[in-house]
């Protein structure tokens, strides 16, 4: 286990050219291989699996295809991208490269969030040297036909735009609310050409793996969760930051690697993602336990999980796109049963109702952000039942 | 291969609104294939890329649709016709989802009920008002669906204050955003079928909210009041400004001489509003029930329709001698034509250095505002100040029409209020008439006789077969029988968006004396070919003026016919609602029908219409009089209004 406060993540010791000249010396149909082979999952949360992601878009038959790079790193608790483009941008740059010989695309977009903009001009630098260095342009790394090069585009501040679709809807120039899916992006995508869009680390994975090699990769993780994986810690913790772990990592493990022993509660996968109770720390952070594009927040025994709740919700009122009935009032509903539950005005069936509204938000919102939106409710009602229920108007427990 | 509810052309949509091309290129060989999807254990095959809702409603099961409408490109956000498919962690929107490939889909197991019913309950809790005041009580979507999920409590709350003021700025449109379910049909109206684009979402989360540019009043950014938001609007959100008050206050005034005039098109659709089928017309009957309301006389629309014609066409007859014959390049051709005041307004706006191109007839509306209290008053010697005058219409547009001020000519206001088919049902109503039941009568004479030409205009084409009759009997002597089977002008009718159609004319006759004073003789257009075009709905209108902008076909036609709504004015603003392509098509045939059965169907033969100009009207069509009281100027408004 290498801990950034440890050492230097693996990507300080991937030269990006290597993997990208890998990846140029291989068929098109041989990288998309390698990649499957890796079990590489989407790095933003999502976990889908990069190889089949690249293979449909491969096969899509269109005259201009895209490759996108998700730069929005908007969920709440997460900043491992801003490392990885600070720090490690070539590997993210060729990845895109990589993506763009695979599925035969000559055109790829970063998509920056707004409040990143400070990190653009260290990037367009990136960009002008490596198409200084022939790794961007026409006849890369002097392969003949094939050419790509990437632009770099602003995001305006909607976590939503983290959603691919809403990502494309907003490199379009409109307003930025999810599609409807299918058709998925790697058939319709950007201007309806085929596109894929794929997380700041998954791309720099990819780099990565052609570098390194696909056995590698499955070297570290589970058989459904393989590789390493970047996390962003903060919360109630002595040594907050970015860690990389092998995915499968339990909680406990993951808590004493950053001196956050003795917490109530940890939030895995940001405001979209759970909350686990201190009963449930064995619990493993991988896709097929506890999934998460990155971000755990720690809370201390001293959190009130309510006001965690009310926090969480807020950012969703605020941040549903308004496009689906289920998100756009289901989130406000929440909220106020929040606020019914910390005037201890919320009766247990009220509270049975806003549960199943919550499996209603899951089941029925039109795209990611609105389906996850309630999971931190539900998981905070479902854990902490003792904790939220029974309060006097003053804001604290009768007990 | 796309479903069939999806128009093909969406324009400036926004992408996520936008038909979706859902067959995999890689799966090319499957076009037009066939795919099994079982819906409820029913099997059906349908067409690759065939919605679950299409393919549900060929098996004949209900799935509740809120924001979609058959009109409208597919936006899958409301979520109450979401269902349960095999395969699929979340329930789709069977609006939006694609069968692709061999699919089970469930429409009522518990969780879809139990979203469904969250769903309505959610959009409950954010729709303020009461069913009982709202101008869509029984005729609205949601209170439907409320009901079909038998919602008899407000689940999560019901708002008890307003949260947005109401926008009364139109004449034609009201916009309570307070009733608004944000399903987006407006927006997707004036964006996709309209592309006039003046609505949009702002915004986000609970705060979303549809807009104008900056949020400002409606009457000061550039909407056309076409008003075919109204009409696919589910809620009372977005209704015409309603002057029903003040005709009932005009009516019970015994000083004030209520005349109604009616169009064509709200007698072929106000039975809806009585339980009637789509395509029955209620011409007589209304007569009847009008003056049981209390209307002191009704006329007929369709008389000024016949004189707009004679007006329009003798326009055209002067712009293209004295551009053929004279060499006069100034001037401008085609000519466009003025009926529908939502094109006219777009035309402003849009396209405001085509302006000259618009004929200067006014709408027939508003030259029988303009007769009735000139020419009607002396002859019947009533004070016009004392004429209160009314018009049915299937428009909302007429409402701002009528309030331009440049339509006073008569010295007074010519044309008090515009009323729409459904306020008029509703004060039908309110007078406790069963309109179905009412016996026949005639409208009262003075302007009694009309013709068929003047039916049609309700139609899409039916102002230029009704020009086409005219012209070319005038033209070439010859009965138009003798060139079209029972006068039908079958070129320039149908649904089709954008129409051009060329009509050679071979032989010519003798100047008829109506237009003798302007022409000499007929040479000039011997062995011509006239070019006329026809469209409808804006989005169609852009296409033409973008193809004359271009110097395309339609820069080379003489006159072309522009109609603001979908249909024509059948498919109006004003008219009832729900409206669907197939509703529209059985208004069309009601209106073709009432042609047929008139014994008089071309405009220059009403014998009214002869007589005006030799009483009235003395100098003729374009004379100084109808120029006067007939002929009209246009604002060059432009897009960036101050």
């Amino acid at each position: 286990m290498k801990a950034a406060h440890q050492g230097p993540l693996t990507f300080a010791k991937v030269q990006a050219d290597t993997g990208l000249k890998t990846a140029l010396n291989k068929t098109r149909a041989e990288v998309i291989a390698e990649i499957s082979a890796s079990g590489l999952k989407g790095r933003g949360g999502a976990g889908f699996p990069t190889g089949v992601k690249w293979n449909l878009a491969a096969a899509a038959r269109a005259d201009q295809k895209y490759v996108v790079c998700n730069a929005d790193e908007g969920e709440p608790g997460t900043f491992k991208d801003r490392v990885i483009l600070l720090e490690h941008a070539d590997l993210v740059l060729a990845g895109m490269t990589i993506g763009g010989y695979a599925i035969g695309a000559t055109k790829g977009i970063l998509y920056l969030r707004g409040e990143y903009a400070y990190l653009r001009p260290h990037l367009e630098d990136a960009l002008a040297r490596r198409r200084q260095q022939g790794l961007l342009g026409p006849g890369i790394t002097g392969t003949k036909g094939f050419q790509f090069d990437i632009e770099m585009r602003m995001g305006s501040g909607a976590y939503v735009c983290g959603e691919e679709t809403a990502l494309i809807e907003s490199l379009e120039g409109h307003r930025g609310e999810p599609r409807n899916r299918p058709p998925f992006p790697v058939d319709t995508g950007f201007f309806r050409q085929p596109t894929i869009v794929n997380n700041v680390e998954t791309l720099a994975w990819v780099t990565c793996i052609l570098a390194k090699g696909a056995e590698w990769f499955k070297g570290f993780g589970t058989d459904k969760s393989a590789g390493l994986k970047l996390f962003s810690v903060s919360g109630d913790c002595a040594r907050p930051g970015v860690y990389e772990f092998p995915l499968g990592i339990t909680v406990t493990a993951l808590l004493k690697e950053v001196g956050g022993e003795g917490a109530k509660a940890v939030q895995i996968g940001g405001a979209s993602g759970h909350c686990v109770p201190a009963s449930q720390f064995g619990r493993k952070i991988a896709f097929e336990d506890v999934s998460t594009g990155g971000s755990i927040i720690i809370f201390g025994p001293q959190r009130d999980m309510l006001a965690i709740a009310h926090n969480f919700l807020d950012f969703f009122v605020e941040e549903s796109c308004g496009q689906c009935t289920p998100c756009r009032m289901g989130n406000v509903k929440l909220r106020e049963g929040v606020e019914l539950l910390e005037q201890g005005k919320c009766s247990m069936a009220y509270l049975r109702e806003l549960c199943a509204l919550g499996e209603t938000m899951q089941l029925a919102s039109k795209c990611g952000l609105g389906q996850s939106s309630p999971n931190a409710f539900l998981s905070i009602v479902s854990n902490f039942k003792d904790e939220i229920m029974g309060r006097t108007a003053a804001g604290s427990s009768v007990r | 291969m796309v479903s069939d509810n999806v128009p093909q052309d969406v324009g400036r949509a926004p992408r996520s609104q936008q038909r979706q091309t859902v067959a995999p290129p890689q799966n090319l060989e499957s076009l037009g294939a066939r795919v099994l999807c079982t819906i409820d254990g029913k099997e059906v095959r349908v067409p690759v890329g065939t919605t679950i809702l299409a393919a549900a409603r060929e098996l004949g099961i209900r799935i509740p649709t809120l924001c979609n409408h058959d009109d409208l490109c597919v936006a899958g956000v409301c979520r109450v016709c979401v269902v349960e498919v095999e395969g699929q962690r979340t329930l789709q929107a069977a609006c939006a989802y694609p069968v692709t490939q061999p699919t089970k889909v469930w429409t009522h197991t518990r969780k879809v009920r139990q979203a469904r019913r969250h769903i309505i309950d959610l959009l409950l809790a954010d729709h303020y008002g009461e069913c009982y005041a709202c101008s869509r009580n029984n005729n609205c979507e949601l209170q439907s669906l409320a009901k079909e999920y038998g919602v008899d409590f407000f689940r999560f709350g019901h708002p008890e204050k307003p949260r947005y003021e109401i926008d009364r700025s139109s004449h034609s449109v009201v916009r309570d955003m307070n009733k608004c379910v944000l399903c987006r049909r407006c927006i997707r109206t004036c964006i996709d079928l309209q592309e006039v684009g003046v609505l949009e979402a702002i915004h986000r989360g609970h705060d979303t909210k549809v807009a104008t540019f900056l949020d400002k009043p409606l009457a000061q950014v550039v909407c056309i009041n076409c008003g075919q938001c109204i009409n696919r609007c589910p809620t009372g959100a977005l209704r015409a400004n309603d002057p029903t008050d003040d005709v009932w206050a005009a009516i019970d005034d015994p000083t004030k001489h209520v005349v109604m005039q009616t169009a064509p098109s709200p007698r072929a659709a106000i039975g809806e509003c009585f339980g009637q089928p789509a395509g029955k017309a209620f011409t007589f009957e209304l007569n009847t029930a009008l003056r049981h309301c209390g209307f002191d006389k009704v006329f007929d629309t369709n008389f000024t329709a016949d004189l707009t014609i004679i007006e329009e066409g003798t326009e055209l007859i002067i712009r293209l001698y004295k551009a053929l014959v004279q060499k006069d390049k100034s001037v401008a051709l085609p000519q466009f034509t003025s009926c529908s005041p939502g094109w006219v307004k777009y035309i402003e706006h849009f396209y405001p250095q085509y302006l000259p191109n618009v004929s200067s007839a006014k709408s027939p509306q508003q030259m029988f505002g303009a007769l009735i209290k000139t020419y009607y008053a002396k002859l019947q010697g009533i004070d016009p100040k004392n004429i209160v005058s009314v018009a049915l219409m299937p428009c909302s547009a007429k409402k701002f029409e009528c309030n331009r001020p440049e339509m006073c000519d008569s010295g007074y206001k010519d044309v008090d209020y515009g009323l729409t088919t459904r306020e008029l049902g509703k004060m039908i109503s309110e007078a406790g008439i069963d309109l179905p039941a009412m016996p026949k009568s005639d409208f009262d004479d003075v302007f009694g006789t009309a013709t068929g030409s003047g039916v049609i205009f309700g139609a899409t084409g039916g102002v230029m077969e009704s020009a086409l009759r005219c012209v070319i009997e005038l033209v070439t002597g010859k009965k138009v029988e003798n060139f079209y089977e029972h006068a039908e002008i079958l070129p320039v009718r149908g649904f089709e968006g954008v129409r051009y159609v060329e009509i050679p004319i071979t032989a010519v006759g003798p100047v008829p004396d109506l237009v003798k004073h302007l022409v000499p003789d007929w040479n000039w257009l011997k062995g011509a070919t006239l070019k006329v075009g026809v469209c409808h709905g804006t989005a169609n209108a852009k296409k033409v003026m973008e193809d004359i902008k271009a110097g395309g076909k339609f820069s080379e036609c003489h006159f072309i016919e522009f109609m603001a709504c979908p249909g024509g004015c059948l498919g109006g603003g004003g008219q009832p609602i729900p409206t669907t392509p197939a509703i529209r098509a059985a208004r069309a045939k009601a209106i073709y029908s009432e042609d047929r059965a008139y014994t008089v169907r071309k405009s220059h033969e009403n014998p009214v219409i002869q007589h005006i100009y030799k009483e009235f009207l003395t100098d003729g069509p374009c004379g100084h009089v109808s120029h006067k009281l007939l002929h009209t100027h246009y604002t060059a408004r432009g897009k960036y209004i101050p």
